[in-house]
């Protein structure tokens, strides 16, 4: 197992805030090899979101070093941002941040527009990805008409529409009910199984159960980092 | 790089030029700007207005301008290239002008009479008189004149003939009428009138002919004139002047005009008793000069009231300008998602700079339409002469997608600035 995929170096992120300065993330190590399924905890505020947003390459670090697949961010010009946003990660929101005047097909087709793929291959590709998460008869409805976790469900077919090899999910069961919540995790327990890696936020203990690594975070550190039973009992 | 993931091959090829935009999501990002403006029809269309109103406004300025210069030409161009017309000069006498013609049919005479057959001359006296038939009355420009001005002029007869020499001399009280004077006197038919008498001013003159349309000149309107013998419009209707306002002396060819020039000259100062070196108290211009002349005042006033519409295109410019600001702003979470899913900056400025574009475009279109049926309008109204001229459409077409360009830079450009984690935090 040395196929590193995320690598982080003291990973810091301030906010300044006039006189203020939120120390959001105080120095993260940390190391992700393919195929990992890891969720990130820890209460309110601890900085996880703003973690997620540096790995998923939305957000620039203050300091530290962060490398993704082998190639350090911080030397990215913003087109090859962009190009690694499109094609090596699949971000997952709380709030779908799905756009709400197109159609669910529409919105999974997005990243592959901007991938440069042609038309007819684009309908096939995002409508599979559509029928992977079991939406294939919702594909021609807009988010406004659809329930939180078919929406969701749109997000995830839109985050893996362009194969990537990262997916990352900031607490994407925060507006659903246990029962919608669950559908999203057996998806996404599913992909992993495929050998997806994924990192998810999440502060309930029986989403993160789904994942075999937990990092838990409090004020911007890393306070504990474990294998989970799940993963002990399959090994 | 670090050692301990130098295996790991990088996710990102390097691509050819990664900044460039595809044929294909060139043709996505169109779709995307256009559904922008279609989901909100209305307030596009008000926002063009400005632009619509500004090409419009250009396009009808120059029509004017156009119109009236093609009019000139044209009668010019009739009038003949080969007429030369004399004019009082202005003389100052202790730096006050002596605005009275100095000119008289002696004058006319002499050109006629000393140029041995070069020139062909018609001297020209006008006032405007009350003309009556019957119970009718009308108001029009008495030209007194010789038989030769209708042949200069190109006019020719509906019915009857003009008047001659003999008349001339004889300060007959005959008239020739133009196209308009039947219809003006009661509707009656141009052949009826030939042979009756009408008052001008009251005295009592013969309808001898009458004319075929001409049409209008810029200044003239030959077809409301009537044309008398000049004896008699000195000597019984204008009241006892002998001075006359030009001279028209026409050559065989356009290419005797600077022979004639001389001669024209020559025989005027002599008669006007000017020493060569002395400055003339006539002046003698051709059709080019009068031309020149109208031209020079026409594209000024052109160049004004275009600019003044210009300024309006401007305005319409600003209105774009903030209608997109307001979109940009309405759209962040827009393009914070479409950033995070792999649009380039160039992508993001691309749509907003295509939305621009479209809404002034269209406004230029809208414009160019709204142009037309103004110009269309001012013809069919107040009689204008309008010609929309390509020139003007194109220009008027290309400026508004300048405007677009122009005021869509900066909202467009900021839309592609914004960083992609603040624009999905946007509330
Ligand atoms: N844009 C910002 N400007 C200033 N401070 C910020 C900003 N974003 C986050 N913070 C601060 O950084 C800290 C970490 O925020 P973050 O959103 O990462 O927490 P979180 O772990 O995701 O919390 P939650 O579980 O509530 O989502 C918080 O104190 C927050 O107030
Ligand atoms: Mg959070």
């Amino acid at each position: 197992m040395n196929d590193v995929i995320i690598r982080t170096e003291e990973l810091t992120k301030h906010y300044v805030l006039g006189a203020e300065t939120v120390r959001a993330v105080r120095g993260v190590d940390l190391v992700v090899e393919r195929g990992e399924f890891v969720a990130i905890m820890g209460p309110s505020g601890s900085g996880k979101s703003t973690f997620m947003n540096m790995i998923g390459c939305l957000d620039t670090p203050t300091a530290g070093r962060y490398w993704l697949n082998g190639q350090q961010v911080s030397e990215l010009s913003e087109d090859e941002l962009a190009r690694v946003r499109n094609r090596a990660i699949g971000f997952v929101f709380q709030t779908f941040n799905l756009l709400p005047r197109a159609t669910a097909l529409h919105n999974v087709e997005l990243p592959l527009i901007y991938a440069g793929v042609g038309a007819r291959e684009r309908r096939e590709r995002a409508a599979q990805k559509l029928e992977m998460v079991g939406l294939g008869d919702r594909m021609g409805h807009k988010p406004p008409e659809m329930s939180g976790g078919q929406r969701q469900r749109v997000a995830v077919a839109r985050a893996l529409v362009n194969e990537p090899a990262l997916l990352l999910a900031d607490e994407p069961t925060g507006n659903l009910d246990s029962v919608t919540s669950e559908e999203i995790m057996h998806v996404l327990a599913q992909l992993n199984g495929e050998g997806q890696t994924i990192m998810l936020v999440t502060h309930e203990h029986d989403i993160a159960g789904y994942a075999k690594r937990q990092v838990h975070l409090r004020d911007g550190i890393i306070e504990q980092d474990f294998l989970t039973e799940a993963v002990e009992t399959r090994a | 790089m670090d050692r301990s993931v130098g295996a790991v091959p990088v996710v990102v090829p390097a691509a050819a030029d990664p900044g460039r935009l595809g044929a294909m999501l060139v043709y996505e990002i169109v779709m995307v700007a256009l559904a922008a403006i279609r989901a909100n029809v209305l307030r596009a269309v008000l926002t063009t207005l400005g632009i619509v109103i500004g090409v419009a406004a250009v396009i009808t300025m120059v029509a004017l301008g156009e119109g009236a210069q093609q009019r000139v030409e044209s009668q010019i161009q009739r009038m003949g290239t080969n007429v030369l017309t004399v004019r009082p000069g202005q003389q100052f006498w202790g730096g006050v002008s002596r605005g009275d013609s100095n000119m008289s049919v002696e004058d006319a005479e002499a050109l006629r009479d000393d140029s041995n057959g070069l020139l062909t001359v018609a001297p020209e006296t006008s006032s405007r008189l009350q003309i009556s038939y019957l119970r009718w009355n009308a108001n029009n420009q008495v030209v007194g004149t010789w038989p030769e001005y209708f042949d200069m002029y190109n006019h020719a007869l509906q019915v009857g003939r003009f008047f001659n020499q003999g008349e001339v001399q004889g300060r007959r009280r005959v008239a020739v009428l133009g196209y308009n004077i039947p219809t003006q006197l009661g509707e009656t038919p141009a052949g009826a009138l030939v042979g009756q008498t009408i008052q001008i001013r009251g005295i009592p003159f013969e309808v001898v002919g009458v004319l075929e349309e001409k049409g209008d000149a810029a200044w003239v309107r030959p077809d409301d004139q009537i044309f008398i013998p000049v004896s008699t419009a000195l000597f019984r209707v204008f009241g006892g002047r002998d001075r006359i306002s030009n001279i028209y002396a026409a050559t065989p060819t356009p290419e005797q005009l600077d022979l004639a020039y001389g001669e024209i000259d020559r025989i005027m100062r002599r008669e006007h008793r000017i020493r060569p070196g002395e400055d003339a108290d006539f002046n003698i211009r051709n059709s080019a000069d009068l031309l020149a002349t109208f031209n020079e005042t026409n594209q000024t006033f052109t160049l004004l009231l275009a600019g003044i519409a210009g300024v309006s295109l401007l305005v319409g410019g600003i209105g774009i300008m903030n209608i997109m600001l307001v979109s940009v702003t309405e759209r962040t979470r827009e393009i914070g998602v479409r950033k995070a899913l792999g649009a380039t900056p160039r992508a993001i400025m691309f749509q907003f700079m295509v939305e621009a574009l479209f809404l002034c475009v269209l406004g230029g279109v809208l414009g160019v339409g709204a142009g037309f049926a103004a110009a269309d309008v001012m013809t069919r109204v107040a009689a204008w002469d309008t010609v929309v001229a390509p020139e003007a459409v194109l220009a008027a077409l290309g400026f508004s997608a300048a405007v677009g360009l122009f005021f869509g830079i900066w909202p467009a450009h900021r839309a592609a600035r914004l960083d992609p984690i603040d624009a999905l935090r946007y509330e």
